[in-house]
């Protein structure tokens, strides 16, 4: 068996985000959307990590501090405007919530 | 013994995200994120950033997915199915994913990678303090407002407005 060397974690990390966007895509509740976009954020972390481990340096770490931040802050905001929407439309599946259509 | 844990860690992560895509129950879903982070902290000690795995657990585990549930259990959804395929969709994930295997083989073909490093204990906290608030002390003190400005946002968000005849 070959080292577990670079390529093996960008893989693992492309098969992460692919996950992700298609969770983003194919479901309907917002907040399963929602997920999937986290998905998608720890999966560019894992290769930011990896990176940064396989070139000795420590700069995709503190990119990965920042990240943790912002997703964080992220998560907060958009849970609060999903909450807010519930109470005007009383739904959270996103086939329901077209009153922005025509 | 590092393969095992590697193989290990990945079927934990990439179990875990299936489950979290084709749950139809949003609080299972929850669960296998969480499952998978769980994977993703393994990950990131193996990639010898053990700092960084315990806060992942922290913030996202402790209080991001904790926050996801409450919500969930706030607005009481009822349970999905997953959407039909249509044929258009079915023709732009085929073109995606073409896409992303020739993104992935030309980087195989190109790009030179670095070779392993030395297993060692990482780097140290006193490492990180000093990148942080030498290098990347404008990113911390920008990020710090941000928060602020988010704590604000999710004050005013959650405000019930009333009505301006009320007001009168």
């Amino acid at each position: 068996m070959t080292d577990i060397g670079l390529n093996q974690y960008l893989h693992l990390s492309a098969l992460l985000f692919a996950l992700g966007f298609f969770g983003v895509l194919l479901r309907k509740n917002t907040l399963v959307i929602y997920m999937g976009l986290e998905l998608m954020l720890i999966a560019s972390t894992l290769a930011l990590v990896a990176f940064s481990h396989f070139n000795g340096t420590l700069d995709g770490n503190i990119f990965v501090f920042f990240i943790l931040t912002i997703a964080a802050a992220e998560v907060a905001v958009g849970l609060a405007i999903i909450v807010a929407l519930f109470r005007q439309r009383h739904t959270v599946q996103v086939e329901e919530l077209n009153h922005l259509k025509h | 013994m590092s393969h095992l844990l590697f193989y290990t860690f990945t079927f934990l992560t990439l179990g875990g995200a299936v489950l979290v895509v084709v749950n139809k129950n949003a609080v299972n879903a929850a669960m296998f994120l969480l499952v998978s982070l769980v994977g993703v902290a393994g990950l990131f000690v193996l990639l010898d950033a053990a700092l960084l795995a315990f806060v992942l657990l922290l913030v996202y585990a402790g209080a991001v997915v904790a926050l996801f549930l409450f919500i969930i259990m706030l607005l009481d959804t009822t349970p999905d199915a997953l959407k039909p395929f249509k044929k258009s969709t079915i023709a732009a994930a085929t073109l995606g994913g073409a896409l992303l295997v020739v993104g992935v083989l030309s980087l195989y073909h190109r790009a030179e990678f670095p070779a392993a490093a030395a297993p060692g204990a990482g780097p140290s906290l006193k490492a990180y303090a000093e990148q942080l608030f030498t290098t990347y002390l404008l990113p911390v003190q920008v990020v710090g407002f941000m928060l602020l400005v988010a704590m604000l946002g999710v004050i005013v968000l959650s405000k019930k407005f009333a009505d301006p005849e009320d007001a009168k």
